[in-house]
């Protein structure tokens, strides 16, 4: 095995958090902090094939309640990169069914000694609460549409690998940010580091009130793709919605997939970035998605390296002399005076 | 003749026009008098209470409470739920009729006023379904529950859906003159939603439900009630566009009446930052914006009075997703408490007018001879010390069920006794 500088350092001291649950409470240093610790993963781990000792002893658990093949092969891969054990709960196969609480489930996993769970669910604030109930860190793989930290983050240092600093980078989300976790946890991350982020998209998808945290909307992406450094296609996530947002998915590729014609009218060196799974034809042509500009398959390989860093990050040895983690977990209405 | 003097207290009775330092005298359960007539000394009583610092108020009335007996003992009985209301200054309380099975025969009537009166707390007064088996399908035998004793008529928990049917109900409640209390929801428009719409439920990921939900339905049985005379009750308005339907109704002479809740004048959606389970409820916590129109739509009488929504909801059931978590908190032990901090206290509105929506009003609206100390008038009384700062302990409170988000919350004002036809029913500590 590769020894590295990690070995001996332990995680450092400005890193605090036990939990990783979104990336609206990380200041900018914190996220600098964990892409920089992924870089190093990368680099440590020659490209992420190879395995470090770092989180032996560790046992990880993946606690998904929805369906996820990438995130949560991504995660069981980071984690055994790293030496860590990991064991998967997947909620067909538990006592949820038999009508246990999530709560529960998961007090009963922690009670067999475990150090992290990574955790999926359907309704937002789920990990939150996990982290309230659990003593052990919990890491969001996705709560609904809320947050998808890691997804965002690993978007960000496949960026920031190309372009650099983030600072004035002007990032285009496209597609439904109405249901996007994705979405959520890149425009927070993006915003913190100093980029500009335009979402686009239909208004039943892509609500004007985003302006208000200090963003900008459109519903024209042929208007804003000459102005974009990088393009982020975010999937429709029909299994979410209500009533379909729009007539049909032919108007919504009509207005919304980026096309070649498209393409075109953009600067030379756009990125493109697609979380996936990619719905080729409605968010993104095929000859799109495998353009040179594309970076959608260096992203599956850089969601190694960030769910590496979040892991050590989260459940790593501390330095000597550090003192324990915070919980960081959202606590209930502050008591005081109305 | 059992007598009982509460002495020196600041006695307020909108209904007699009363704010002034005195005594009252009660006999045999009844108000005798308030002061000394003629000057006269008023003599020994068998029980006297020193009132001094202490508000003396008509005894208040929760028109809207959630005691959920029969069919969900486990989140509240009308016993527990009772005993809440007293430790919360509430002598009578509306119980709504969204149980299991929900109330809408003479039978289930019946039911309620035995346990009430076997629990022997405050007044229960029974609040019957708008529709049979609260299906909305077609209208409960409305008038044997009238003589069965019902005061008032909801399907609450969900809107009167048919449009139609509630045109029917208001025509039809009219003979009775009894109130038609609504539930305001568009439901399509809220669907699935666990918080209201807006920017924190944007940032969250969280489904809303929207103001115009509550707004559409309220336009909508407003222009119902003017077009067959009927009474309508708004509950729990919690917008500022429903306010101002509502002020804008009355203005034309619409026989129309609202309540708001504690949460609603107090709690914002931002308290859902916190995934907190305690802050949902139907409808949700709106914007500051909303807030401020509430507090001036009951400082102007455009929301005619306070009620809680008391929804007790076990422990476990709350400990849930925010999506599986039942939406509804307590309110019967925190309303007066809030109330006073955020409506009194704050200068917003005097002692006459929060007795007036704590207990006249909602006395008046349910027709029941309660809300005042008129001499002859049942001697319910609440005594509050105005100045008492407390701090809210869910592990103390007499419901059920701990589902408050206000668990450790500092509160000024607070019912020291309640006094339920002239028996001193709790007291404070």
């Amino acid at each position: 095995m590769p020894t590295s500088p990690l070995d001996q350092q332990g995680v450092p001291s400005h890193w605090t958090h036990r939990h990783l649950l979104d990336l609206e409470r990380l200041t900018a240093d914190e996220i600098r902090t964990l892409l920089d610790t992924a870089t190093l993963f990368k680099e440590a781990t020659d490209g992420c094939r190879g395995k470090l000792a770092v989180l032996s002893g560790k046992t990880i658990v993946t606690l998904f309640f929805e369906n996820s093949t990438r995130t949560k092969t991504s995660f069981a891969l980071a984690a055994r990169r790293l030496g860590a054990d990991v064991v998967d709960f997947s909620a067909s196969s538990s006592s949820l069914s038999k009508g246990e609480s999530f709560i529960d489930t998961a007090k009963n996993l922690e009670a067999m000694g475990i150090d992290a769970v990574v955790v999926r669910h359907v309704t937002p604030g789920t990990p939150h609460l996990l982290a309230q109930h659990l003593s052990v860190g919990v890491i969001n793989a996705g709560d609904g549409p809320h947050e998808h930290p890691t997804q965002g983050l690993l978007d960000i240092f496949s960026i920031r690998e190309r372009l650099g600093d983030l600072a004035g980078v002007t990032v285009g989300l496209v597609g439904d940010i109405a249901h996007s976790r994705t979405a959520r946890s890149n425009i927070w991350g993006l915003m913190k580091l100093g980029a500009r982020v335009i979402v686009c998209g239909p208004p039943t998808l892509v609500s004007e009130r985003w302006r208000e945290i200090g963003i900008e909307v459109s519903h024209d992406l042929d208007a804003i793709v000459p102005r974009c450094d990088v393009l982020n296609l975010l999937r429709i996530q029909f299994e979410r919605q209500n009533t379909r947002p729009f007539p049909s998915v032919r108007e919504y590729a009509h207005l919304y997939a980026m096309t070649r014609e498209r393409l075109r009218r953009a600067k030379k060196d756009l990125l493109i970035l697609a979380p996936g799974p990619i719905n080729r034809g409605v968010e993104v042509s095929a000859e799109v998605a495998d353009c040179p500009q594309s970076l959608i398959l260096g992203q599956v390989a850089n969601g190694l390296a960030v769910r590496m860093a979040v892991l050590w990050l989260t459940c790593g040895p501390r330095r000597p002399g550090d003192g324990p983690r915070t919980t960081g977990a959202p606590t209930a209405l502050h008591a005081g005076a109305a | 003749m059992a007598t009982l003097l509460i002495r020196s207290g600041r006695v307020v009775d909108p209904v007699q026009g009363i704010d002034r330092i005195d005594d009252v005298l009660v006999r045999d359960g009844q108000i005798v008098s308030i002061g000394h007539p003629g000057g006269q000394p008023l003599g020994r009583a068998d029980e006297t209470i020193d009132a001094e610092g202490l508000v003396v108020a008509p005894g208040l009335v929760d028109m809207h409470v959630h005691l959920r007996e029969p069919g969900r003992e486990e989140d509240e009985t009308i016993e527990t739920g009772t005993q809440a209301a007293l430790a919360g200054g509430f002598t009578s309380v509306a119980c709504i009729p969204n149980t299991e099975p929900p109330i809408d025969t003479q039978a289930a009537v019946e039911f309620i006023h035995q346990k009430a009166a076997r629990a022997d707390t405050c007044n229960v007064f029974v609040v019957a379904c708008v529709s049979r088996n609260r299906e909305g399908k077609e209208l409960a035998e409305i008038g044997q529950l009238v003589e069965a004793g019902a005061v008032a008529f909801s399907d609450d928990g969900a809107p009167v859906y048919d449009a139609e049917l509630m045109r029917r109900a208001f025509e039809y409640c009219r003979m009775f003159d009894k109130p038609i209390l609504a539930h305001e929801e568009v439901l399509e428009l809220s669907r699935g939603g666990v918080m209201h719409e807006g920017l924190v439920s944007l940032v969250l990921g969280l489904t809303g439900m929207p103001a115009a939900a509550e707004e559409v339905m309220i336009g909508r049985d407003i222009a119902l009630a003017d077009v067959t005379g009927g009474r309508l009750h708004a509950m729990h308005v919690s917008t500022a566009g429903g306010v101002a339907l509502i002020r804008e109704a009355k203005k034309r002479g619409s026989r129309v009446t609202a309540e708001a809740c504690p949460h609603h004048f107090t709690l914002t959606d931002e308290s859902l930052r916190g995934f907190d389970s305690n802050c949902k409820m139907s409808p949700p916590l709106r914007t500051q914006a909303d807030v401020e129109a509430i507090i001036e739509g009951l400082v102007d009488g455009t929301i005619d009075c306070i009620a809680t929504d008391h929804a007790p909801h076990a422990r476990e059931k709350k400990m849930l997703e925010l999506d599986r978590a039942p939406f509804g908190i307590l309110g019967l032990e925190t309303a007066v408490g809030l109330s006073v901090t955020r409506l009194v206290a704050t200068g917003r509105m005097g002692w006459p007018r929060l007795i007036e929506a704590m207990s006249t009003l909602p006395a008046r609206i349910l027709g029941i001879n309660r809300g005042t100390l008129r001499p002859g008038a049942v001697a319910d009384i609440t005594l509050i010390d105005p100045n008492l700062s407390w701090r809210v302990d869910a592990g103390t409170f007499r419901s059920k069920s701990v589902n408050s988000p206000f668990h450790g919350w500092t509160l000024q004002g607070r019912a020291v006794a309640t006094i339920v036809g002239g028996r001193v029913k709790y007291r404070l500590g």
